[in-house]
């Protein structure tokens, strides 16, 4: 059924370049790299300038060019601007030169195809749409290829699409069947079939075509084609014709560019630019009226001494001039170097985000990574996180954990206090053992041993009923590759007890049995899906006695079972509720035996089934279903989906600091549950877990509501300001989520789920994923972070305000879309709470600090505007306004916005409400901003009237008046230079060697700079260096240390004054944290170190904030009354060992943790809905 | 966390004190014991710079006298008129104390904007520099001033060198009926970068032969080669009156150094009697309302005398201890949190 409309359809004939060439279809050769040498300047420019910011100088520079206007020389803004641009154009050259080498990697890479009749090496980016190319074993298919023909029968082949979708299990594609007799070169090159096909789209999973051969047409699917990004498994060799190369490939179609995140803080910044900008025309404006006025009333008269210049006719004009004068001269409040400041601060602090230890994980040898280098104060206003749960809260490692054989259970240590049981020893039992399978009761191995029948059976069904593949690459060692981790670590565990799978063809099984190779005839494999929830496999064993053996979900296993189980099946239930209930996976498993008839009549009813043209699979599912009766139950088999290590804790962490976390899984709703309860999201102490799963518009709304309902009631007589959730908990299914996100209930939903504490949101689909996090965006206007692993989460990491991709098992197409990525979801601890938490503290002053400095050194041109008759005089040397951005009072404050630390990275994990301040964007916004600019406005007019005032009467000791220009120049710069480093120095809470270095040196360069440039060495040029001698002339003079030293007082003891006071009367959380440190570090000093290192955990002032220890269980009665089972539950080792290790490290008590177990018993409460059905509490699966 | 014994993987990033933040670092905190003492600290550094100043410049003497003619009886009101050419008038004042010397004398000029840009920008370094180069072609810069209207280049050209202060001074002390001449020193006026680094003349001897093909600003009444007929090397870029002239004010109100008085009977200053100043009024400022003065004056260690310094230390160390004692009392009653 594919309607590719006429009009743009492709069309590509075999072996024949002439006939395709017509259509001028892209080559195979990609370019992501964006410039070359000679186009670098000219493209980077020009990208360059279309940046707002860079545009605005380049318009100042032009201003500057025009004699009339120009009040300041062009370098002043030349030199930040050329700066600016060249460390932008520096980072945009390395970026392209590393496109450029992996463009020519990828091109010049080898492959083989067929040219007339032979094959020929030939790089990729020769081959062209039409060809024919081989591709061997293991090798990157080199264009998106329809597949002819295979090594392997059938013209099957196997690959793997981690590059492209991030799965990394093994995906197979067949050939069109006629094309896959075409064996050897010489019939390939003679094969001349047309293909008429869809133009290049970015659908991955779908492809439509017709391949036209010898008068017959044959459809084509995405099953027969190996795309561009595949590697090639399992498979010896095969041929595929180009379909699609280069840029029309799904990979590269698909390679779009990322959309650009911008933090809240540039989107502040932007609009305070844009005000700063407003605020210069005003101040522009206001001086311009003043020239008007001046020039009417005294230029015009004083125009015997100083004429007006020639354009000059009247003083209506001069005031124009004078406005674009003044643009140019007060155009440094809005700075050239913020910009690029910011984006070295961020990039600072990226690399400090690369380079934690404490964010390495050393099993898998993977560092943080801040891929996006932007976004960094963001991490600390995070309020929402939206996490995926497999391979994310999870290790998405399934361990073969217990089992239930013949209504035996296995796989539970006896004493959950005593000593951790051994690991078993299978290598002397079975030499093809996997060495990493761990398994804690021997006396399952030693019913393995004594021959036990059903044990048997039951590992025999695991290590035939399956879809894994396995690799030997030498004898005795077994690769698995595996389509789920569950299935994989069944066949392990198959393994280990002596079952060994060794290899398969399409029709047959070759095992080692208790090491004893034995070889099944494969019949039929009854394939797994969603609504069946099972698989069987019918196989023939050496015997020639023909068994079928299914392991499926319960439920549906269960039904179909041969009444004599009913005593077993009571027995098994019970123990797969316990599995369950225990946040386990689990599966049933039965088998039936077949006679030779049976089997012959079944298969062919199959047949004719597998050839039915409509409803194929409904007809198929009917048959399976036919035979899958009369099962005899093997067992259970339980499996582990492993917590990540410390996310339990990670996640109450994350909520003492205010942030919520919402899981976001397309899994089962039992299964999210539980692993809600495991990661502490759903507590003891939450009132009310809800769910909602409504089929329905009216019954989710209904359901909603009664949410709603029951979280006003108690919100009533709270603290609305507070921020605190109510401990409710709520978790919603996708289809009923699909309701909840339509326009007219979403605002309801919203409100409903932030009133509660933990969100779940199961069987969500990736783009619900996103749009959840969209939702919350839209209403709540929170920054949202996502964080995912799988392919599955790359909408919603796009789609959040910062995206964080965990590197784990299932690919990296996650960590490719993400902004930041690590190995282990607890470190989202430390990304969030130290280092965004720095980043925002270090952004938020290094922007107050930024205006301030700039307002305090541009607004002394504004009054001096009123004493030099309007004229846009600079009142400093235009050497300084050159560099005083650049040079004297960069560093330290980027030293500041880069090392500096309030309270100590542990301190900030410890107490978690620190982060507080981010989330309700304390530090910078407006209301700061006013205040820096008052500070910095207050400091300019204390810096022109000071020495206004004290040097315009006086002297030198040598009788010189002290009131020339050049003087009062170097007198107000020097105060200005002074008084911001004052500034900076109070600002700067840890003064490491850096700080020291840049704040000293700076001051230093100053002076020697400013020494340097007045020296009588620079009279060469004189009219660029009229500052001869000034220097040396005035900083020898005691009334201008004087006028400065007093400049410094008047500006600096308010600031102290306020700064005490505040810190006195309104001290922060994270003043008392890091003055407690202060007295802490200089006891611990004084002491000695004979004291020890006591535990820092009895500050009493801090308990609302802090880490507390966890009460014990209260809701422990009543959930140990209410379900059958948890005698044995209470000693279940695996258990106890998890639970133990989540609270550990909590420095709490042991005790509670087998009531966390027993907690998740509780059955949430649902409202009664008509239509939905009831959905049982966790654990009922 | 710790992963202890395990071979260090190839990418764990580097265990220094920089990568991990962890830089020893000096943490200071506004706490009490720093604020307190540090303001009273202050208070009394700043009380004491106060005292010090006020006191010295108190003993200074400044003796300012507007000579401009606006009103009536003023002496220089005839010479007030623009059209008057060469008008002298004298201005007579009595001391009834000893002038301590030395006494410095100066012009000083109000309303007057050395300070607007293009008043500044209004000049050739180059030629200023002794560059012949632009002896014949200024610095377009110098405009309107550059050429006259026969397209002669001016030199110095410019406004600011057009409008040199022009007025001269003669000053007497009337000893018994004579006029007695008390000597001007007009040596080092100028700051000594500007007379041995910044200015030079043409090195062409005779300096005159320098200025062949230029004319003299137009408002100058001797070419600058001429400014001093008393010292030839006092002629040209380097004449000390032009210098001070040169080196612009930062504001509409300034003075600048005429001269010193430090020789013969008048070194340890002017006595007490009566004196004569006669002025050789040249200078036009009422056209833009502006005022012309002189000024007599001596200096201490810290220049002229000042007393906005000395109040306004005094003002800023009371308030430092003033509010080292609120915050004593702000302190002692919501006391930070201490530990525990």
């Amino acid at each position: 059924g594919c309607q590719t409309a006429k009009r743009e359809e492709r069309r590509v004939r075999a072996n024949d370049r002439e006939y395709n060439e017509k259509f001028q279809y892209a080559s195979n050769c990609i370019t992501t790299s964006k410039y070359n040498i000679i186009t670098f300047l000219p493209v980077n420019l020009f990208e360059q300038f279309q940046e707002v910011a860079n545009t605005y100088f380049l318009f100042l520079l032009i201003l500057q060019l025009i004699p009339q206007i120009s009040s300041l020389s062009w370098f002043t803004t030349i030199v930040p601007l050329a700066l600016v641009l060249s460390i932008t154009a520096i980072k945009d050259a390395t970026d392209d030169y590393f496109r450029h080498k992996s463009d020519n990697q990828v091109n010049n890479r080898q492959s083989q195809v067929l040219i007339r009749g032979s094959i020929q090496k030939e790089k990729w980016m020769n081959v062209r749409v039409g060809d024919i190319i081989k591709l061997e074993n293991n090798q990157f298919v080199a264009a998106d290829l329809l597949l002819l023909s295979s090594s392997e029968p059938h013209g099957l082949c196997y690959i793997e699409t981690a590059e492209l979708d991030g799965e990394t299990n093994m995906k197979v594609r067949q050939s069109v069947s006629v094309t896959c007799e075409l064996g050897d070169p010489n019939n390939l090159a003679a094969f001349n079939g047309e293909v008429v096909c869809e133009p290049p789209n970015n659908k991955l999973d779908r492809f439509c075509g017709t391949l036209y051969w010898k008068d017959r047409k044959y459809s084509l699917t995405n099953q027969n084609m190996l795309l561009r990004g595949c590697v090639l498994r399992n498979t010896e060799f095969c041929y595929g014709l180009v379909i699609f190369a280069g840029p029309d490939t799904k990979l590269m179609q698909n390679s779009g560019r990322t959309k650009f995140k911008r933090t809240s803080i540039d989107r502040l910044m932007n609009t305070l630019v844009l005000w700063i900008f407003c605020f210069l025309v005003c101040m522009g404006m206001i001086l311009a009226v003043g020239n008007a006025v001046w020039e009417r009333e005294v230029g015009s008269l004083f125009q015997s001494y100083l004429p007006w210049d020639p354009p000059v006719d009247s003083f209506i004009f001069s005031a124009f001039l004078s406005f674009w004068s003044y643009v140019i001269i007060l155009n440094t409040v809005v700075p050239i170097s913020l910009y690029v400041s910011v984006e070295v601060i961020r990039l600072g602090h990226s690399y400090f985000i690369n380079w934690d230890r404490q964010m390495f994980c050393s099993q898998c040898n993977t560092a943080a990574e801040a891929r996006t280098t932007t976004l960094n104060e963001e991490l600390g206003q995070v309020e929402y996180i939206f996490s995926d749960k497999t391979g994310t809260l999870t290790q998405n490692i399934m361990t073969f954990n217990k089992c239930s054989i013949n209504g035996q259970t296995y796989g539970e240590a006896t004493d959950p206090l005593g000593p951790q049981p051994k690991k078993l020893d299978f290598t002397p039992f079975n030499s093809l053992a996997d060495p990493n399978f761990c398994f804690y009761d021997d006396t399952l191995l030693e019913s393995v041993k004594v021959g036990d029948c059903c044990t048997h059976e039951f590992f025999r069904l695991l290590s035939l009923c399956h879809t894994v593949m396995s690799e030997e690459k030498s004898e005795g060692e077994l690769v698995y590759k595996a389509q789920s981790p569950d299935e994989g670590a069944l066949v392990t565990a198959a393994r280990n007890f002596g079952f060994v799978f060794r290899s398969r063809t399409p029709g047959t099984i070759s095992t080692t049995e208790m090491g004893r190779p034995v070889t099944y005839a494969l019949l039929a494999i009854l394939d797994f899906n969603n609504i069946r929830k099972r698989m069987s496999v019918i196989v023939r064993n050496p015997e020639g006695r023909i068994r079928l053996y299914c392991k499926g979900a319960d439920t549906m296993l269960l039904e179909r079972l041969h009444p004599s189980n009913q005593d077993l099946m009571n027995v098994t239930s019970d123990h797969l509720n316990e599995y369950a209930a225990d946040g386990l996976r689990t599966l049933a498993l039965a088998y039936r035996d077949l006679s030779e008839e049976q089997w012959e009549t079944w298969s062919e009813r199959q047949r004719s089934a597998e050839r039915a043209s409509d409803c194929r699979e409904e007809r198929l599912a009917a048959v399976y279903e036919e035979i899958e009766q009369d099962m005899m139950l093997l067992g259970a088999t339980a499996i582990e989906d492993k917590l990540q290590e410390g996310v339990p804790e990670t996640i109450a962490v994350l909520s003492l600091a205010n942030i919520k976390v919402w899981v976001l899984t397309g899994d089962k709703q039992e299964t999210a549950v539980n692993i809600g309860y495991s990661c502490k999201m759903l507590t003891d102490d939450m009132a009310e877990v809800f769910i909602i799963s409504g089929n329905t518009v009216q019954c989710v709304r209904q359901e909603l509501r009664f949410v709603a309902s029951s979280t006003v009631l108690s919100l009533y007589g709270r603290d609305k300001y507070q921020g605190d959730t109510l401990p409710f908990g709520l978790v919603i299914n996708g289809h009923s989520l699909a309701h909840a996100l339509e326009a007219d209930m979403e605002a309801e939903f919203v409100s409903t789920a932030c009133a509660c504490k933990a969100v779940i949101c199961c069987r969500v689909t990736p783009l619900q994923k996103a749009q959840v996090v969209e939702l919350i965006k839209k209403h709540k206007r929170a920054v949202t972070l996502a964080v995912g692993d799988g392919a599955n989460d790359i909408s919603m990491i796009k789609s959040a305000h910062i995206g964080v991709g965990i590197s784990g098992q299932e690919g990296n197409q996650a960590v490719l879309a993400s902004d930041y990525s690590f190995s282990q979801f607890r470190f989202l601890q430390r990304l969030l709470l130290v280092h965004g938490r720095w980043s925002y503290l270090r952004m938020c002053r290094f922007l107050c600090y930024f205006f301030y400095k700039n307002f305090a050194f541009t607004m002394v041109h504004f009054w001096f505007g009123f004493f030099c008759g309007f004229s846009a005089q600079t009142v400093y040397d235009q050497y300084f306004i050159t560099l005083y951005n650049i040079v004297y009072t960069s560093l330290p404050v980027l030293a500041m916005g880069i090392f500096d630390q309030d309270v100590p990275d542990d301190r900030s994990l410890e107490y978690p409400k620190l982060y507080e301040p981010g989330q309700l964007n304390l530090l910078f916004n407006k209301k700061e901003f006013f205040i820096c600019i008052a500070q910095g406005i207050y400091t300019s007019v204390v810096l022109f009237f000071v020495p206004y005032a004290v040097l315009s009467d006086a002297t030198q000791s040598s009788g010189e008046p002290l009131a020339d220009y050049q003087t009062f120049a170097v007198t107000t710069a020097t105060a200005l230079v002074i008084v911001v480093s004052v500034q900076i120095a109070l600002d700067t809470g840890y003064w490491t060697i850096i700080n020291h270095v840049f704040i000293w040196g700076s001051l230093g360069l100053y002076f020697s700079i400013m020494l340097a440039l007045h020296s009588p060495l620079f009279r060469i040029f004189p009219n660029q260096f009229h500052f001869v001698g000034t220097a040396q002339s005035t900083l020898l003079q005691p009334v201008v240390w004087l006028t400065i030293a007093l400049a410094t007082a008047i500006c600096v003891v308010p600031v102290l004054t306020f700064r005490f006071l505040k810190l006195d009367l309104r001290p922060q959380l994270s003043d008392t944290v890091r003055y407690t440190q202060l007295v802490r570090l200089k006891k611990r000093k004084l002491a000695g170190r004979s004291a020890g290192e006591r535990g820092w955990r009895g500050a009493s002032t801090m308990s609302e904030g802090r880490l507390g220890a966890r009460s014990g269980s209260r809701r422990s009665g009543y959930a140990f009354a209410h379900q059958e089972g948890f005698g044995e539950l209470i000693t279940s080792g695996k258990n106890m060992r998890l639970s133990s290790l989540v609270l550990g490290s909590f420095g709490s008590k042991h005790s509670s943790s087998w009531i966390d177990t027993l907690r998740r018993k509780k059955h949430p409460h649902t409202p009664t809905c008509t239509s939905g059905g009831l959905e049982k509490g966790p654990g009922m699966l | 966390m710790n992963k202890k014994e395990k071979p260090e993987a190839e990418n764990r990033p580097d265990n220094t004190a920089f990568t991990q933040q962890r830089l020893p670092a000096w943490q200071p905190m506004l706490s009490a014991g720093i604020v307190i003492p540090l303001f009273l600290i202050i208070g009394l550094i700043f009380i004491g710079i106060g005292v010090a100043l006020f006191v010295t410049s108190r003993d200074l003497q400044v003796l300012e006298m507007d000579y401009t003619g606006m009103e009536q009886n003023s002496p220089c009101f005839s010479c007030s008129d623009p059209d008057q050419k060469n008008c002298k008038c004298t201005l007579d004042f009595n001391l009834d104390k000893l002038f301590e010397g030395p006494v410095f004398f100066y012009y000083a000029l109000t309303n007057y904007f050395q300070n607007q840009r293009s008043y500044g920008v209004s000049k050739d370094d180059y030629q200023l520099s002794g560059d012949l180069d632009n002896f014949k072609d200024p610095d377009s810069t110098c405009s309107p001033y550059r050429y006259d209207s026969n397209n002669n280049p001016i030199v110095p050209c410019g406004s600011l060198a057009n409008s040199m202060f022009n007025d001269t001074f003669k000053l007497y002390q009337l000893v018994a009926g004579t006029k007695k001449e008390v000597p001007l020193d007009g040596k080092g006026i100028a700051w000594w970068t500007d007379y041995n680094i910044k200015y030079r003349n043409p090195s062409v001897t005779p300096l005159k032969n320098a200025f062949n093909g230029t004319v003299k600003p137009l408002f100058w009444p001797r070419p600058a080669y001429e400014l001093d007929p008393t010292d030839p090397a006092n002629n040209g870029f380097i004449n000390q009156d032009f210098l001070v002239w040169m080196r612009r004010a930062a504001l509409p109100n300034f003075r600048k150094l005429y001269r010193r008085i430090t020789e013969g009977d008048y070194s340890t200053g002017l006595p007490e009697g009566n004196y004569s100043l006669e002025i050789s009024y040249n200078y036009p400022v009422l056209n833009f309302d502006g005022r012309k003065k002189v000024v007599f004056t001596n200096v201490s260690w810290m220049g002229g005398k000042n007393e906005f310094l000395g109040i306004a230390y005094l003002v800023i160390g009371s308030l430092c201890i003033v509010m080292s004692v609120v915050m004593l009392i702000v302190y002692a009653k919501f006391k930070f949190p201490e530990e525990d």
